[in-house]
């Protein structure tokens, strides 16, 4: 399946890239989608996730055509 | 339910009065509160340059959608405005209109209240501070 990951605010900087589509065969989470893309660094404890831009946490499951995103606390207002 | 994002300067009052006159004319004389809060950006020392607003175009919308909804299900409310900035922002300018629209005053300030909470801690913005000697992502 193909996907897409999003990384925001200092997240992409630390990452490196804003977006990338990653392919694969296996059952996917958000928690293994950042190990496959930050090289098995372990996930910090801080970092959001949302899938097709709701929130959502390391177990949830990810299907074909998602966009998956990773950022930091927010701090709007 | 009104959200809207900007990377220009606003006018809060001038906003809700504008919002009153153009959306709310039907419901004049049925609400007699309106609760609002205002954030204005701050400079948190003289060494800032400039202060960057990053948000996650249509995920941020939503979520300020969402936590309107919420609101309306939550107490007895006629409508709300949510005003946000995006972009570049200097400080002393507003950031943030949050407003509330009730017959009475304990709803509209409790939705108020409701809103701009939960935008601080889930609306997915990000401030970033441009310094002299290279950038800091506020925490």
């Amino acid at each position: 399946m193909s996907i897409i990951v999003k990384f925001f605010a200092s997240l992409r900087e630390h990452v490196g890239k804003s977006e990338l589509h990653i392919e694969s065969t296996d059952a996917l989470t958000c928690a293994k989608i950042w190990a496959q893309v930050c090289h098995e660094e372990p996930l910090p404890s801080h970092v959001l996730m949302a899938v097709n831009q709701e929130y959502a946490d390391p177990n949830t499951r990810v299907h074909e055509g998602d966009e998956i995103a990773f950022f930091p606390p927010v701090t709007g207002g | 339910m009104k959200v809207e994002l900007t990377s220009h300067i606003f006018h809060p009052w001038t906003r809700i009065h504008a919002f009153e006159e153009d959306e709310l004319r039907a419901l004049k004389g049925k609400y007699g509160a309106v609760s609002t809060f205002v954030g204005t950006m701050r400079n948190e020392g003289d060494t800032v340059d400039t202060l960057f607003l990053e948000h996650y175009p249509g995920m941020t919308e939503k979520t300020l959608y969402s936590f309107s909804e919420t609101a309306a299900q939550r107490w007895n409310i006629l409508d709300t405005l949510i005003i946000h900035r995006v972009g570049e922002i200097q400080a002393g300018e507003t950031i943030v209109l949050v407003a509330a629209w009730a017959a009475h005053r304990a709803p509209a300030f409790e939705a108020c209240r409701f809103l701009i909470e939960t935008l601080k801690s889930q609306a997915p913005f990000w401030k970033r501070e441009t310094l002299k000697d290279g950038v800091r992502w506020v925490h």
